[in-house]
């Protein structure tokens, strides 16, 4: 786990405090830091926005982006969403389920591999879409999706 | 001239290998020492022929398409440079059956240009708009909204200029212009090739907003999931400062407007306009009650225009070249034209803007080109997860919102899912309610927890566990849910359960399906 250099979140918190609805982006701004949200950058910014650590945890675990646990090295998603079920994204969920042995939500045994639960990623005209990393792959075949999980090999 | 090549720098051609292309066509470049210019656009929409080159060799631009970047090295071989022929040669982009049967009136540059180019936007036809707005008065610039008969594109369809005015007439200080690109409805990608293909486009109409509802500050609410549209907006508000007309004075008219771009952070529900504000705001995404609307206490409790992408893209346009022009394109009380978005199992998927009144038979076989798998259309769901799937035997409807509302169906912000006839419509259903647990905010009991005893339900019934008692259940379930739920998450996520249950009863369970309940819905 990084551990979190009070400076930098000192830094990442005056950058934003002052902005009008300043806490999803300061939100943002830490996790693209750290990867997560660590517990420790609560309080610091319960006392910067004045508002309550409740809020805060509220806030942080309403919304799917925002994750508390350091997530693996690669991050893979299959479109869970309507147009590219039409077109086979189940299947190639289960392919990937069988693959890894772990399915949405999910990190693999060896701590290598996280799988994201995402609803489109507007992707839907070259719909079946898996994202690995931050490379969006459009028309993935179940061939196509054994040489990219290969790749994270 | 020099010749020009153009590939698309979109996210979705991206994702078909549109960068290894341009890659590969750079290398060849340098290779043959070709004075070729490479120019990255946006998308035309076409993505049934992405990654795709365009060629212009001094006779318009030449379409090829799709193009792998092995295949670049075999086309300049051939010559496709210079007016040779080429097996991946489609003629000019603009005859195109796909293209030409379009009219382009709010993606009207989406793919002709380099979506940072100033120069190129304003050779195209930007900047009119504002040009016109900032000599107009606010009432005439609404005035100009109105009388287009522009309806919000986000999903509502709220007729614009009703909500401006709303907002002008108040007298705060402070106001606020929000656009909504959330885009979360799968089948929908409208938004996100306009901000990435056109971002100008979006820019110059808040900036009209602003002037006409005397609003000085704008946020784009953009999704987490658009990484490429996030950095485009933002060089594209730094290029629009520079320029002078974003900022403290806009083309030395002494109006000030500036925009900001945050980001969702992964919530459909976020999407609702109340639960966007709330979200801006730096709290949780819930929907609010209304009153009070947004437009008379929105964002930080002030007066707020809320619009979709292209509710506001289509803006520059009207002002430009008058509302009269604009409501000619449409029928009845449904005026300009549609971006519809074709997603799902068609062989040609793709963005179609035409005018209102098109059959959903001739966008799906004329434009979608019928199933990618070959097999029979079976059922296409209309405007996105709370919209109703609709069976072969609908395909003649016109669509418009009228029309469309008569079948108890709704264009919402144009997603077009087709399925063939190996979908399972209980499943469907099932994701219907599944996705209303996993996204609803919580407020409203028979959204949060109706939908996940509606996953239960079905679930039984899919079964083969006492149906027909399940089935009531259902159908109960789904109407309490309509009647109970403050937005459309809870109250609409029944129109795609029951339209499934009621055209397709056969998926659910295979013979004894009560015809009081077909006849329900
Ligand atoms: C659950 C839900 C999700 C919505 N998602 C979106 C969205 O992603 N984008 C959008 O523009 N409107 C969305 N809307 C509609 C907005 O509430 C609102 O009507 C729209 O932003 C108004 O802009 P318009 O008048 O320009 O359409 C959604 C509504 C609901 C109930
Ligand atoms: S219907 Fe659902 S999403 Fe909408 S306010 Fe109620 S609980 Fe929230």
């Amino acid at each position: 786990m990084a551990s979190v250099s009070v400076e930098r979140l000192q830094e990442l918190i005056e950058e934003h405090a002052h902005r009008e609805g300043a806490l999803l982006p300061l939100l943002h701004a830490i996790q693209s830091e750290w990867s997560y949200i660590p517990a420790e950058v609560v309080p610091p910014i319960t006392r910067a926005l004045k508002i309550s650590r409740a809020e805060i945890q509220g806030v942080i675990s309403f919304y799917h982006d925002f994750r508390e646990q350091a997530p693996a090295g690669h991050r893979i998603a299959i479109c869970r969403a309507e147009s590219c079920q039409a077109v086979g994204a189940r299947e190639l969920e289960q392919q990937l389920t069988s693959r890894l042995g772990v399915g949405p939500g999910a990190t693999t045994s060896d701590g290598r591999i996280t799988v994201d639960p995402i609803y489109c990623f507007g992707n839907c005209a070259c719909s079946p879409a898996v994202r690995i990393n931050d490379q969006l792959h459009g028309r993935v075949t179940s061939e196509r999706l054994d040489e990219l999980l290969d790749s994270l090999v | 001239m020099t010749t020009r090549l153009y590939i698309a720098n979109d996210s979705a051609a991206d994702s078909v290998g549109a960068e290894a292309v341009a890659g590969a066509v750079n290398a060849e470049l340098e290779a043959r020492g070709l004075d070729v210019e490479l120019v990255r656009t946006g998308s035309r929409g076409l993505y049934y022929l992405e990654p795709m080159i365009e060629v212009d060799w001094g006779s318009g631009r030449h379409a090829f398409g799709p193009v792998a970047s092995h295949e670049v090295p075999a086309l300049f071989d051939a010559g496709f440079h210079e007016g040779g022929e080429h097996a991946l040669g489609l003629g000019l982009t603009e005859d195109i059956p796909y293209l030409a049967k379009q009219q382009r009136l709010t993606l009207a540059r989406n793919g002709l240009t380099d979506p940072l180019s100033l120069d190129a936007y304003r050779e195209h036809g930007g900047l009119n708009g504002l040009a016109t707005a900032v000599a107009a008065s606010p009432q005439d610039i609404v005035d100009a909204v109105r009388e287009s008969g522009l309806r919000g594109r986000g999903g509502a369809a709220f007729p614009t200029g009703i909500k401006w005015q709303t907002v002008l007439d108040q007298t705060d200080e402070e106001k606020y212009i929000v656009c909504n690109a959330d885009e979360g409805d799968s089948g929908t990608f409208a938004d996100r090739m306009l901000m990435e293909g056109d971002p100008f486009c979006l820019l110059e109409g808040m900036t009209i907003a602003g002037i006409a509802v005397g609003a000085e500050t704008g946020y784009i609410y953009l999704r987490s999931e658009y990484p490429d549209a996030h950095e485009t907006l933002n060089q594209a508000i730094d290029i629009a400062r520079t320029d002078g007309w974003l900022g403290n004075d806009i083309m030395g008219s002494g109006h000030r407007f500036d925009i900001e771009v945050r980001l969702g952070a992964g919530a459909y529900i976020c999407g609702e306009e109340t639960a966007l504000l709330d979200s801006l705001e730096g709290k949780r995404g819930m929907v609010r009650f209304k009153p009070p609307l947004p437009a008379i206490a929105g964002l930080f409790a002030k007066p707020t225009v809320i619009n979709n992408v292209i509710t506001l893209a289509s803006v520059p346009v009207i002002l430009a070249r008058g509302a009269a022009w604009y409501q000619d394109f449409g029928q009845g009380r449904s005026r300009g034209t549609i971006t519809l978005q074709l997603a799902g199992n068609l062989k040609q998927p793709g963005l179609v803007e035409i005018a209102f009144g098109v059959t959903l038979r001739e966008i799906l076989e004329d434009f979608g080109g019928g199933s990618a798998s070959g097999r029979p259309l079976r059922a296409v769901q209309l405007g996105g997860p709370l919209g109703a799937y609709v069976a072969a035997d609908q395909f003649d409807t016109e669509m418009d919102y009228e029309e469309l509302a008569k079948l108890g169906a709704m264009l919402g912000h144009g997603g077009i899912v087709a399925f063939d006839d190996t979908v399972d419509m209980s499943a469907q259903a099932r994701f219907a309610m599944e996705f209303c647990a996993i996204e609803s905010c919580g407020k409203c009991t028979p959204c949060r927890i109706g939908s996940t005893r509606g996953v239960e339900v079905i679930d039984r019934i899919r079964a083969g566990t006492d149906v027909s008692a399940n089935l009531s259940l259902l159908t109960d379930l789904c109407e309490t849910m309509e009647q109970g739920s403050l937005c459309a998450m809870g109250g609409l996520t029944p129109a795609p359960v029951m339209s499934a249950l009621k055209r397709f009863p056969e998926d659910f369970a295979s013979d004894l399906l009560p015809v009081s309940l077909v006849d329900h819905e």
